[in-house]
C-alpha cells in the first residue's frame, strides 16, 4: 500500500509577521466593534492605527539582504516585496489617519467593519506583492477585491456609492474570471503554478514559446491584470467607481490597488514570463499609449474633481506601463519609485478632497475649491504641492518618477512612446493647474466651509506633503533604495 | 494529451464563452452575476483537466481556493444587490445612471 509521506515544508513565520499582525488588528477591531460603548467608538481607529504601526515596525525588522522565500516557495521575502509592503503600509497609515477627520461628516463609517475591512483589503494588497504562486496571487487579489467591493458601497444611504459598488463587484468578479483562465492555459502549457519554477520551466523549455495555450494565457492575464490598474480598454469602471465611493476609500483604491496590482503584474507577467518579451510588448505599448492619452484627454473636461482625479489615476497607469515596456532591471526600480511617489501625491490629494465635507455630503466639484487657497493657506499650499507632483514640475516626486521611467524607456529604445509620455504630461498640466488657478483666483464663496481638521489627519496631509518634496529634492536616497531592492528580486 | 482532454477543454471554453456573452447582454445584475459563475465554473473545469493532463495536484488546490473565493464573493455581491433593491425597487443594470457609466 501506498504511503504518503507527509514533508513540512520550512516555514519562517517572519516573512509574514506584518499580514499576522494585520489580521489579528482587523479581529481585534471587529470584536471591540461588538462590545462597544458610545465612549469607546474612538478607540477603534486608534486600535487599527496602532497595529498598522505595529506591522510597519515589523516589517522594518525583516529588512532583505537578499532574495529568498518562505512556506514551501508561497511567500518571497525579496526586496521587491519588501518595497511594495512598505508603500502599501504608509497608505495604510495614511488613510486610517484621513479617515478619523472624515468620520465626522459620516457617522457610519466610525465602526468596526470599516477599519477591519481596510485593514484586511491592506493584508491581501501586501500578500499580492509577496506571493510565490498563483494560488496566492489569486487567493490574495480576491481578500484585496472583496474588501473594496464592500468599502466602495460603504455609504449605505447615498445610492450613488451603492451604485458604484455594484459596477465595480460586477465589473471586478467578470475580469478575475479572465484572470483565472489565463492562469488555467499557463497552468496546462507549463504544468505548474509555482512564479519560480514557472520562469525555470520558460529558460529551459525554448519550444514553449510557440505554444499558443500561452500566448492565450498571457493575453488573458493582461486582461485581468488591466482591469485592476485600470488600463484602457478596461477602465471603463474607474471614473465611476472612484465617484461613487467615499472619498478616503477613493483614495486608498487609487493607490493601494494600483500598487499592488503592478506588483502582481511584475511579479507574474514580466519576470517569469520575460522570454515572452517578444510578443507582449506591442500589445503592452499601445496599451500604455491609449491609457496616457485617453486618461488625459478626457481628464481635460472634469468638472467633478474626484472624477478628475480618477481620469489621472488612469494617466498615470499608462507612465507606469511605459517602464514596463521597458522591461529592465532598472525600470522596474522606476515603476517602483514612480507607485510610492504616486501613492504620496494622490492620498494627498484625496485627503485634501476628504476634509471639505458637510453634513452627510461633500464638496466635490472643482468649483467648490473657489478662493479656498487664501481662506485655508496651509490647505492651500498642500493641494499645491499635489497638483505640481502629479502634474510632473520639479522639485517633486512626479517629476523624478516620470524622469526615471522615461529615461529608462529611451535606454530600452522606445523613444516614440516616451514621446508620446511627454507630450501626455503637458497636456495634464492643463487640468491639474485648473484646480491651483481656481483655488487662488477665483473669487470664494461663502457657502464651501472646511470645519477645523483632526491633528491626526493634519499629520497625514504633512507627511504626505513633505514627502513629496523629499522624493523631489533628495530622489537619490529613495532611487538607490528602489534599485537595492529590485536586485535582490527572485 | 488525451483524447477526453480535448474533449473537456473544449467543453470549458464554451462555457466560458457562454458565461461571457451572458455578461455582456443581459441586463438583470443577478443573472450577470450567474453568467459570471458559469465563467469560473469553466475556469475549474480547466484547472481539473490540466491537473490531469500535468500530473500535478496544484490544479485542485487552485479549484478548491476558487470555490471559496466565489462563495465569499457571492455573499458580497448579493449584499450589495439587495441594499440596491430596497433602496430602488429593481435590480435591472440598465437603469442605474446616476454615474455616467
Amino acid at each position: 500500500m501506498e504511503t504518503l509521506e507527509f514533508i513540512l515544508p520550512a516555514i519562517s513565520y517572519s516573512a509574514v509577521w506584518p499580514q499576522i499582525i494585520l489580521v489579528a488588528t482587523a479581529l481585534f477591531v471587529l470584536l471591540i466593534d461588538v462590545f462597544k460603548r458610545k465612549a469607546k467608538t474612538a478607540s477603534i481607529a486608534f486600535i487599527s492605527l496602532a497595529g498598522s504601526m505595529i506591522a510597519l515596525a515589523c516589517l522594518v525588522m525583516t529588512w532583505p539582504t537578499s532574495g529568498g522565500s518562505s512556506f514551501g516557495g508561497m511567500a518571497f521575502t525579496d526586496g521587491f516585496s519588501f518595497f511594495i509592503t512598505l508603500t502599501v503600509l504608509l497608505i495604510l497609515i495614511m488613510t486610517i489617519m484621513i479617515s478619523i477627520n472624515y468620520q465626522k461628516f459620516f457617522l457610519g463609517i466610525n465602526c468596526g467593519e470599516y477599519y477591519a475591512l481596510i485593514l484586511f483589503a491592506t493584508c491581501g494588497m501586501t500578500l499580492m506583492a509577496a506571493a510565490g504562486n498563483l494560488i496566492l496571487v489569486f487567493v490574495a487579489l480576491e481578500t484585496m477585491s472583496v474588501c473594496i467591493y464592500a468599502l466602495a458601497g460603504f455609504h449605505k444611504d447615498q445610492l450613488r456609492s451603492t451604485e458604484s459598488a455594484l459596477k465595480y463587484f460586477l465589473l471586478g468578479a467578470f475580469a478575475s474570471g479572465f484572470l483565472l483562465y489565463g492562469f488555467a492555459l499557463i497552468y496546462g502549457a507549463t504544468g505548474t503554478l509555482d512564479i519560480a519554477k514557472l520562469g525555470k520551466f520558460m529558460t529551459s523549455h525554448p519550444q514553449i514559446l510557440n505554444s499558443k495555450l500561452l500566448f492565450a494565457g498571457l493575453i488573458m492575464m493582461t486582461v485581468g491584470f488591466g482591469f485592476k490598474v485600470s488600463m484602457v480598454p478596461f477602465h471603463m469602471w474607474t471614473p465611476d467607481v472612484y465617484e461613487g465611493a467615499p472619498t478616503v476609500i477613493t483614495g486608498f483604491m487609487a493607490t493601494g490597488v494600483k500598487a499592488a496590482a503592478f506588483a502582481a503584474l511584475i511579479r507574474v507577467i514580466l519576470v517569469p514570463l520575460i522570454s515572452l518579451k517578444g510578443d507582449w510588448t506591442t500589445i503592452m505599448w499601445i496599451a500604455a499609449f491609449l491609457t496616457m492619452t485617453v486618461g488625459n484627454i478626457v481628464a481635460l473636461a472634469q468638472a467633478n474633481i474626484k472624477r478628475m482625479l480618477a481620469y489621472s489615476s488612469i494617466a498615470h497607469a499608462g507612465y507606469i506601463l511605459i517602464g514596463f515596456v521597458a522591461g529592465t532591471g532598472l525600470a522596474q526600480a522606476g515603476m517602483l519609485f514612480y507607485l510610492l511617489a504616486y501613492a504620496l501625491m494622490n492620498i494627498g490629494a484625496f485627503g485634501i478632497v476628504a476634509l471639505l465635507g458637510k453634513e452627510e455630503g461633500e464638496y466635490d466639484q472643482i468649483s467648490d475649491f473657489a478662493g479656498l487657497g487664501f481662506k485655508y493657506p496651509m490647505m492651500g499650499v498642500a493641494m499645491s504641492v499635489f497638483m505640481f507632483s502629479l502634474a510632473g514640475i520639479p522639485p517633486s516626486a512626479g517629476f523624478m518618477g516620470k524622469f526615471y521611467i522615461f529615461t529608462e524607456g529611451i535606454k530600452a529604445g522606445y523613444v516614440w512612446l516616451v514621446i508620446f509620455g511627454a507630450i501626455n504630461s503637458i497636456i495634464s498640466i492643463y487640468y491639474y493647474l485648473r484646480v491651483v488657478v481656481v483655488m487662488y483666483f477665483h473669487p470664494s464663496e461663502e457657502r464651501v466651509v472646511m470645519p477645523k481638521p483632526s491633528r491626526t489627519t493634519v499629520l497625514a496631509l504633512a507627511i504626505a506633503c513633505w514627502g513629496v518634496l523629499l522624493m523631489g529634492i533628495f530622489p537619490s536616497y529613495f532611487w538607490s533604495f528602489a534599485t537595492h531592492c529590485v536586485f535582490t528580486l527572485m | 494529451m488525451a483524447e477526453y482532454q480535448t474533449i473537456y477543454l473544449t467543453l470549458s471554453a464554451i462555457l466560458f464563452t457562454i458565461g461571457c456573452g451572458g455578461v455582456i447582454t443581459r441586463k438583470n445584475a443577478i443573472v450577470v452575476f450567474l453568467c459570471i459563475e458559469i465563467m469560473l465554473g469553466a475556469v475549474n473545469l480547466a484547472f481539473i483537466t490540466f491537473s490531469q493532463a500535468n500530473q500535478s495536484p496544484e490544479g485542485i488546490f487552485m479549484v478548491m481556493c476558487v470555490m471559496a473565493v466565489a462563495a465569499a464573493e457571492a455573499a458580497v455581491g448579493l449584499a450589495i444587490f439587495v441594499l440596491l433593491y430596497r433602496k430602488t425597487g429593481f435590480i435591472n443594470i440598465d437603469k442605474f445612471n446616476l454615474l455616467k457609466w
